[in-house]
């Protein structure tokens, strides 16, 4: 935690929060009302790569709306987004989710891998072929080829810090409240990995260079479709 | 609209007529049959008051189904859940008679006859009219059963005695029926019904003794038990009295969230979201008339004179100016003068300058948005600063905005800020 205030001191107190003088009008935008947001989520990788806030932007629309809702609805707990969030809507949320997903910010320059080349031989399976004796499909099955995400639900797995990473799995392998909480198919594949895969995908994820685009929906099978319909059901994101 | 503003106040054999029909009520619904007029009416009107009453902002969990209870309230006398108040036969309320209903609303006792926590605000329900109640009944019925077990509450020995609870009641409840008061306006009396009685605002508004009941003083302001808010009178005109705003400008504040001169945060924006915003016109402007009639006027004696700040203080805000500079300046305005409906004001914002810092504390600690509500669907908001300044950064800018641009307050600690931290997430 005292990490995490002492980066966020640093940036903010950077050029980037600068001072402009005081608006006479202020702009009647989207990003002017996220300001709250963009604290933590800011339009650059802000809080450097070891931190762990998560970047949002460019991230598929649907996904984020489902996010937004689950912090809302107390289905998935990080407590200064649960208060900021407290009173929104399910449309102001979605037109939310929408202007990050819109937004087209650098990604940062990947971390450096310090897997051993037998563990990145491993990893390489597992995300690309997956392990079809304990039902582990391939991660690029679900989240792509590029691991860019499958719009409007699947997130990318690229440009996210180690930290967070290895925080998600903590939360679906614990059933937690900070996630998977209501069982969905990456928990249950999350629940299926070793500690040591966790561990090895925490480090080999942010170690990788983000290219390439986010693909749509046809690229995933019926069967995994099948799989994901907890999260492909919600209501509310239009099609 | 005016059937509804009437409800409150239905001569005698329209009342009982009412009730007869509310008897055999719940045998049709339960038949499914198509129900008729008088009944989808009774429904529909059911739907409106259990709104005005935020029913469901208890007796839903975030994210839960509504009505089926779950939610947590602590106070400082245990830890309660509220119930499953859908018409499931187990886990609900799906065996109970509107007599049930009754004793529950009007007098506070459960099905079993045993006395109820008065968390669950039957001091104030208490003076919903027989009718009214029937409604929400009806509408409750109407509901599709949810099976849901909830946690029983965890309440602190000796609470948990029911004699306690008797011995409570009598001192501190009394039951009855809202009475009208015929030398004032329909509307008066309206939102007197909606504002002491169904709409419960003496739940938070209202200080509490060590037993967690009501001071003499009704809607005087009060630190609500285990929130770590505190709720500013309704009466003076140095907190949230608004014996000098017009209607339109307290209509506005309680249907949108926003007014020019206020903004609603923490519970009461929560409040405005789930209940206040579907109000009719006609019910905002009823309860508008009585909250005037409450407030007291601003005495138009001379503005107590500030008195000059020592060379000390002057020094303590200072180190405030500089971090108002550079962390708020940008939305609420060189002098604090906020955009209107956008970012509050906080010069002469009573919010900013009342006695208990503790809300505006919260506000810098926390951050938070107005409510998303019709009137106002896309609200911006206001960062939270606990990750982003130290308590004695936050002490020095709260103690300069109590005191810059002709404000007045006292001065906050660090010690302050640490205690306002908690809350229900
Ligand atoms: C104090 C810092 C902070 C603030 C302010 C904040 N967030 Fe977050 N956000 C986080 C952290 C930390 C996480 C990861 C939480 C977790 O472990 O699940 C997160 C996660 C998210 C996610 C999920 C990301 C993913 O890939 O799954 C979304 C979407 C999001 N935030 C949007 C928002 C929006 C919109 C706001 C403004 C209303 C906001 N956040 C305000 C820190 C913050
Ligand atoms: C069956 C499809 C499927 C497979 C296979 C799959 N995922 Fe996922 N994954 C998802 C879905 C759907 C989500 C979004 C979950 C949500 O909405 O909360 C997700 C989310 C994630 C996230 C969260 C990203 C963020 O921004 O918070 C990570 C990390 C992740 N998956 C990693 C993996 C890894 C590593 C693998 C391979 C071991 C994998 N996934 C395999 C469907 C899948
Ligand atoms: C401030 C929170 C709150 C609000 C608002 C609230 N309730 Fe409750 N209610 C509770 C709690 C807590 C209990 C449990 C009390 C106890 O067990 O002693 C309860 C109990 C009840 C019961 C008894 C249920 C049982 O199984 O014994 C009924 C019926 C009920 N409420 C109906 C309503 C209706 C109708 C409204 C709206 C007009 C309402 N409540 C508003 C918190 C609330
Ligand atoms: C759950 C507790 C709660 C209930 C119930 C509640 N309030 Fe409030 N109210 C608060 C708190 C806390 C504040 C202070 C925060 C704020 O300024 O918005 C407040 C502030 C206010 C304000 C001042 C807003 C401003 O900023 O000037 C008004 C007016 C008000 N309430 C009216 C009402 C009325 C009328 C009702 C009943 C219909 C009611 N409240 C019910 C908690 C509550
Ligand atoms: C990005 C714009 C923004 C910035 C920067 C900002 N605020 Fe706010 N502030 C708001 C908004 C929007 C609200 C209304 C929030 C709500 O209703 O919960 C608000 C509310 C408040 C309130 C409560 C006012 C009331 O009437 O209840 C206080 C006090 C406050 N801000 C002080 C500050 C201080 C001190 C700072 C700097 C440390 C600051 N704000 C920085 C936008 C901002």
């Amino acid at each position: 935690m005292k990490f995490i205030v002492f980066i966020l001191s640093v940036i903010l107190s950077g050029p980037a929060m600068a001072q402009q003088p005081a608006p006479s009008g202020i702009p009647d935008t989207l990003e002017q009302r996220v300001k709250p947001c963009t604290i933590c989520h800011g339009d650059e990788d802000r809080a450097g790569r070891d931190a762990y806030y998560p970047r949002i932007a460019g991230k598929p629309a649907g996904y984020l709306f489902n996010q937004l809702r689950n912090f809302r609805d107390g289905k998935r707990y990080y407590q200064a987004m649960a208060i900021l969030l407290e009173n929104l809507s399910d449309e102001y949320l979605l037109e939310i989710a929408q202007y990050f997903a819109s937004l087209k910010y650098p990604y940062p320059e990947p971390a450096v891998n310090t897997l051993s080349s037998a563990e990145i031989q491993s990893m390489e399976t597992l995300i690309h072929s997956g392990d079809p004796g304990r039902d582990i499909p391939a991660c690029s099955a679900c989240h792509g080829k590029a691991l860019m995400g499958v719009k409007p639900y699947i997130p990318s797995l690229l440009g996210l810090p180690h930290a967070y990473v290895a925080a998600q799995f903590g939360g679906w392998r614990n059933g937690g409240i900070m996630r998977g909480q209501t069982p969905d198919c990456m928990s249950e594949i999350a629940k299926k990995l070793s500690q040591e895969e966790v561990n090895a995908l925490a480090m080999w994820l942010p170690a990788q260079p983000v290219t390439g685009e986010s693909a749509e929906m046809e690229v995933l099978s019926p069967e995994l479709v099948q799989r994901c319909q907890t999260i492909f059901s919600r209501e509310g994101f239009p099609q | 609209m005016k059937q509804l503003n009437e409800s409150g106040f239905v001569p005698i054999k329209q009342q009982i007529t009412v009730l007869l029909s509310s008897l055999v009520l719940p045998l049709s619904v339960m038949a499914a049959s198509p129900a008729n007029k008088a009944d989808t009416e009774q429904i529909q009107r059911g739907e409106y008051l259990a709104r005005a009453g935020n029913c469901m902002g208890c007796h839903t969990t975030r994210g839960g189904k509504p009505y089926a209870g779950g939610r947590q309230l602590n106070t400082p006398f245990g830890l309660f859940t509220a119930p499953n108040i859908t018409p499931d036969n187990e886990t609900g309320i799906g065996s109970w008679n509107g007599e049930d209903f009754w004793q529950a609303l009007h007098y506070g006792k459960g099905k079993d006859g045993s006395y109820l926590y008065p968390v669950f605000p039957y001091t104030e329900y208490t003076k919903i009219t027989r009718q009214d109640a029937d409604a929400i009944f009806a509408y409750l019925r109407s509901l599709s059963p949810v099976a849901q077990t909830n946690p029983p509450h965890k309440i602190t020995s000796p609470y948990d005695n029911q004699f306690l609870l008797f011995l409570w009641r009598t001192w501190y409840f009394k039951e009855g029926v809202y009475e009208p008061d015929h030398s004032r306006s329909e509307d008066w009396n309206r939102g007197n019904y909606l504002v002491q009685g169904l709409g419960h605002c003496n739940a938070c508004h209202t200080p509490r003794n060590v037993w967690g009941a009501s001071k003499e003083d009704k809607l005087a302001g009060g630190e609500i038990m285990g929130t770590y808010w505190y709720a500013p009178s309704l009466i003076s005109p140095k907190e949230a009295g608004v014996g000098d705003w017009s209607t339109d400008e307290i209509v506005r504040l309680l249907s949108t969230g926003v007014s020019a001169h206020a903004v609603t945060s923490g519970p009461m924006a929560t409040i405005v979201r789930q209940s206040l915003q579907y109000l009719s016109d006609d019910d905002l402007r009823a309860v508008a008339v009585y909250l005037q009639s409450l407030g007291e006027k601003r005495s138009d004696a001379i503005p107590g004179k500030i008195p000059p700040m020592p060379e000390r203080v002057r020094r303590y805000l200072a180190l405030g100016e500089t971090v108002y500079e550079k962390r708020c300046q940008d939305c609420h305005g060189k002098s604090g003068e906020g955009v209107p409906g956008v970012y509050p004001s906080l010069a002469g914002n009573r919010s900013v300058t009342m006695i208990s810092p503790l809300n505006t504390v919260r506000s810098v600690l926390y951050g938070g948005f107005p409510p998303a509500t019709a009137g106002n669907p896309r609200p911006y908001g206001m960062p939270s600063f606990q990750h982003i300044i130290r308590d004695q950064e936050i002490a020095w800018v709260v103690s300069y905005i109590r005191n810059a641009w002709g404000n007045f307050g006292s001065l906050v600690s660090p010690e302050d800020v640490d205690s306002s931290r908690g809350n229900e997430f």
